[in-house]
């Protein structure tokens, strides 16, 4: 592939094809599901119920940043499983890249936001 | 000069999507499938779920409107699907992680495990289900 890869020949959407998307798509699966079960776990046990419990919550710093970590986390997982959707069923190489950027741009959109509104609690 | 007659090789193509009703899949591919499609749903309804956490955070106020909005059946069943996706992708995702230490790959055992990653799932979904309809 290597030596293809020039010119008009040049990939300009793919994966790694390999360890690397592998190992890092159970790594951040590792990190979403022990946030996952630490978020139940503290939920149910919350100080009072509503949303003075569920607020208090996350206006502990260790939970901010285990929030964003974890959605860190998300996007990246996200990224991986959905451009492998689309290489799957999309073949028309501008409508396959018009849809890896849609989803690039939907994922940090998002990121973005849960910043803003984590970080104000 | 002798002609022999070329045998047409077969050709191993993927299956159309009329195709789809027709081919019984195994149960761990059943998993497998659900596994994407519960991915896809969550990607697509992401923005939603930030939405869903700026509400129940902002204020007393934004909360209390919160819990006005959900109490609709079509909310719940909103709220249903999200649950379900996230259930179903977290199951599926320890069965990947099971499989990945080499147990319950052999033909025997990959459609036991399947059945009972899908039983689990099934019953915590229930749950999730019954929670946010209140009945528990």
């Amino acid at each position: 592939m290597a030596g293809r890869n020039i010119g008009q020949k040049r990939l300009v959407v793919g994966a790694h094809y390999g360890l690397r998307d592998w190992l890092s798509q159970r790594i951040t699966a590792m990190v979403l599901a022990s946030y996952s079960l630490i978020l139940l776990v503290a939920a149910l046990a919350a100080a009072e119920p509503g949303y003075y419990g569920w607020a208090s919550l996350f206006a502990q710093t260790w939970m901010k940043v285990f929030t964003l970590v974890a959605f860190l986390a998300f996007i990246y997982h996200a990224w991986v499983g959905v451009r492998d959707i689309w290489m799957d069923y999309v073949k028309p190489l501008a409508i396959r890249l018009a849809l890896q950027v849609f989803t690039i741009l939907w994922l940090l959109g998002s990121f973005v936001w849960a910043v803003e509104v984590v970080w104000r609690v | 000069m002798p002609q022999t007659i070329a045998k047409k090789r077969p050709e191993f193509r993927n299956i159309h999507i009329t195709q789809i009703i027709g081919y019984r899949l195994p149960l761990a591919g059943i998993m497998s499938i659900l596994h994407r499609v519960s991915g896809a749903v969550m990607f697509l309804l992401l923005p939603l779920v930030v939405w869903l956490l700026d509400k129940s955070l902002t204020s007393e106020l934004s909360y209390a409107e919160l819990l006005g909005v959900v109490d609709s059946v079509p909310a719940k069943l909103l709220l249903c699907a999200i649950a379900w996706a996230f259930i179903h992708h977290f199951w599926g995702g320890i069965r990947h992680l099971v499989n990945d230490v080499h147990i319950g790959i052999s033909r025997e055992a990959s459609p036991k495990m399947a059945s009972g990653f899908m039983v689990v799932s099934l019953l915590t979904s229930l749950l999730a289900f019954f929670a946010i309809f209140g009945v528990i």
